[in-house]
């Protein structure tokens, strides 16, 4: 039985993270709307965030799960701050991409 | 065996998820796939008897941060479809892809030549130990407000900085002046003088507001 021996060991995690994080990456780059480029960016934490919780697992320590937790703050805050930018940006020009405001300048 | 059909099933949801997130056309459809993505997450998170994260994961961010997002792009009716075609800089897209794809390269090679697994012991705290016999909330709950206390409280401090900010940027500054001019006549309104007593001076500043 070839089944009964896979193991989940923490190289498929960490590949599912790498995956995660280089498609979010992408996106970050070939995306002009700065909603979807947040998205992207939480993308890439989410992808941090399982080798946080594999690496923890494979160490038999808590220390992975709680870094986890506070990305999860940071993300929240980051979200809020940016929308934030964002409609203030949308409410001087409609339509702003993430190309029309490159210059920090009202 | 289960949770291996378990890992590629939350994977596959993942991948799909996130390719979706990059090349929606529709904001709304890129924030939709998202919600995917994060449940893939959880599920990942169930699968390494993470079951806190998991609940944390839908709760804050499938319930809490995409809604933001749909909120915001509701709000500014931005949930129009965007042209993926147009380049501002020359070749930046497949620049980008290659880009991704080395990053991608470069991660996966370093996860396959390093099979020693992870650098670094872990406590030999039983506290901190993920084989302890005590659940999983009780362990995050007890470790997060002993050793971690001090960084606990700083998240407070971030969060209440994020929620000011917010309301910082997003007061319109035409509003706040309205405000500002509001305010001495706001003072003579009369119910918020007592007994009417400033009734007259009222009166004169409603005919100044309007001539």
């Amino acid at each position: 039985m070839i089944l009964a021996e896979l193991a989940l060991t923490p190289p498929y995690y960490l590949v599912l993270s790498a995956l995660m994080f280089a498609i979010g990456a992408t996106g970050l780059l070939i995306r002009r709307n700065p909603l979807v480029m947040f998205m992207c960016v939480e993308l890439m934490l989410n992808g941090v965030n399982i080798s946080f919780v594999a690496f923890g697992a494979d160490l038999n320590d808590v220390g992975g799960q709680i870094s986890v937790f506070f990305v999860l703050v940071v993300a929240a805050v980051e979200v809020v701050v940016g929308l934030a930018l964002v409609v203030a940006i949308n409410r001087r020009r409609a339509d702003a991409t993430a190309d029309d405001v490159s210059l920090l300048r009202g | 065996m289960a949770e291996f059909i378990t890992f590629f099933f939350g994977a596959a949801v993942i991948l799909a998820g996130a390719i979706g997130v990059v090349v929606a056309r529709n904001a709304v459809h890129s924030a939709l796939f998202l919600i995917q993505t994060l449940l893939g997450v959880a599920v990942i998170f169930v699968v390494q008897e993470a079951h806190f994260l998991a609940a944390v994961q839908i709760v804050v961010y499938a319930g809490a941060i995409v809604i933001l997002f749909l909120f915001v792009i509701m709000l500014l009716g931005v949930d129009k479809s965007e042209d993926l075609g147009v380049e501002p800089i020359a070749g930046q897209k497949p620049l980008a892809v290659v880009l991704g794809a080395s990053l991608l390269a470069t991660a996966i090679t370093f996860v396959l030549v390093a099979t020693d697994g992870a650098t670094g012991v872990g406590s030999a705290d039983p506290e901190r130990q993920l084989d302890s016999g005590i659940t999983d909330i009780e362990r995050i709950g007890r470790v997060l407000f002993t050793e971690y206390a001090v960084a606990f409280q700083l998240t407070a401090a971030l969060l209440t900085i994020g929620v000011i900010g917010a309301v910082v940027l997003t007061r319109s500054l035409s509003t706040a002046d309205q405000l500002d001019d509001l305010e001495p006549a706001s003072m003579d309104l009369p119910s918020l003088a007592p007994e009417g007593a400033n009734d007259e001076h009222h009166v004169d500043t409603v005919e100044e507001d309007a001539s």
